[in-house]
């Protein structure tokens, strides 16, 4: 199918001309959207971009960190006040795609890809879109995002972090240093008092997109990380979660795996 | 089909070419400017043989929308070599039997490029990180790995440049 291109330099512009076009689909480090046109894709045959310079900026506003969709993962390992998600964008492909790959990209990468938005999820992350869509959290956005394939991402809000050390993440991989996600755990364990207080835990290539684990958030509450205090949360590793079969692991296999990862994660003891 | 016109800087020289809308830069390289340095391996950024640097940064040239080159430096496997004087990384593949097949070399050789520009003396796991995005199914990846680590050495610490300068 003959491909047409157009670039804006407004991101408005461009989102409008995605709004108005079914058969488009909007280009931002190019990992996603090239590789589809590259096999052929039949399913759009427009590509839209914009080179809005504010897509490529990461700001500090109040207690706020703003990243611009546009902005990659080798500009997150660069940034010191976003240093704590270092090991979520090292977990990204190799340095070519580092180089390449965008955060707001990686909101869309499907399963098992999309790691980094585990890590985003459970830093209570919140999505601008263009224009009058606003603003919502990164979870409402996850669910609804098939459904609203015309959104363009503008920027995605990140708190800042009180306790930096509080932030965990692993990606599990059958090759390495770089492969694709058997299981990708993110987490951010805040203690009061030597117990967990409103744990956050997120699962990459678990199910149709990252998404919370509720049951384990739950049963974490209170407790003292170790190995007695961590024995409810494992049993629920799981609990409404619905692993996919790829061609990486079949369902049966992360559910089985998964508590293993998430024990060597919240004591610390992974490789 | 709708064609642009885009000009840039290859290995230090300015081109210019008219390129297809979906059009990627690996394409555009070897076939409309002829150099066939950089490899079509999968197209999906997967395999790292195509790798180039585009400013100095390692990218792979597969998934990089051509048009959005314009203005910018890119730099191939092409641009190591002056002549008969092989840039120190590509005496060190060869000194160290780095290349069987030889397919994944030139991706390799600017990965590694992109690398020692930044960190002339890279321990081993530096090396092992800055490969991770080039796959190769000849030679086990040691000699690669010993090979760039050679390539450093013989820099003793400065900027090893194109051309076969160590310099």
């Amino acid at each position: 199918m003959p491909m047409q291109s157009q670039v804006f330099d407004q991101i408005g512009d461009a989102a409008n001309a995605l709004s108005s076009n079914r058969s488009a689909r909007y280009l931002g480090g190019g990992t996603l959207v090239m590789r589809a046109v590259n096999s052929s894709s039949q399913s759009f045959d427009t590509i839209i971009r914009s080179t809005d310079p504010s897509l490529k900026q990461i700001q500090v506003q109040g207690d706020q960190i703003v990243i611009g969709a546009g902005v990659t993962m080798s500009q997150v390992m660069a940034n010191r006040d976003l240093d704590f998600l270092n090991p979520a964008a090292k977990a990204i492909g190799g340095p070519a795609i580092r180089n390449m790959a965008t955060v707001g990209g990686n909101l869309f990468a499907r399963s098992p890809y999309g790691d980094f938005t585990a890590a985003l999820l459970v830093c209570e992350a919140t999505i601008s879109l263009v224009g009058s869509q606003g603003s919502m959290p990164l979870a409402d956005f996850l669910t609804q995002r098939y459904r609203e394939p015309r959104s363009v991402v503008v920027s995605i809000s990140v708190p800042r972090p009180r306790d930096k050390n509080a932030f965990r993440f692993v990606k599990i991989t059958r090759v390495k240093p770089m492969g694709v996600s058997l299981i990708t755990i993110a987490a951010v364990l805040p203690q009061t008092g030597g117990r967990i207080s409103n744990a956050r835990i997120a699962y990459g290539a678990m199910g149709d997109f990252p998404i919370r684990a509720a049951a384990v958030e739950r049963a974490l509450e209170g407790k003292i990380l170790d190995a007695q205090g961590i024995e409810a949360a494992l049993a629920v590793a799981t609990e409404g979660i619905s692993p996919q079969t790829d061609e990486i692991a079949t369902e049966w296999y992360r559910r089985e795996v998964a508590p293993i990862h998430l024990k060597r994660l919240l004591l610390g003891t992974q490789g | 089909m709708a064609k642009k016109p885009i000009q840039f800087q290859l290995n230090g020289s300015p081109k210019s070419v008219f390129v297809e809308d979906g059009q990627n830069l690996l394409d555009v390289l070897r076939r409309e400017v002829g150099d066939l340095t950089p490899k079509l391996g999968c197209a999906q950024g997967a395999c790292g043989a195509c790798t180039v640097l585009v400013d100095g940064e390692q990218h792979v040239s597969c998934l990089i929308l051509a048009e959005t080159i314009e203005g910018r430096s890119v730099q191939t496997a092409g641009s190591l070599a002056n002549g008969p004087d092989l840039h120190p990384l590509q005496e060190a593949f060869m000194d160290g039997f780095a290349a069987q097949c030889g397919y994944c070399t030139p991706g390799m050789l600017m990965s590694a490029k992109a690398l020692l520009d930044k960190n002339p003396s890279p321990s081993r796991e530096d090396v092992i990180e800055a490969i991770a995005g080039n796959i190769c199914r000849c030679t086990g990846y040691e000699p690669i790995i010993d090979a760039i680590l050679d390539a450093a050495g013989k820099s003793n610490g400065r900027q090893i440049g194109s051309g076969g300068s160590y310099a």
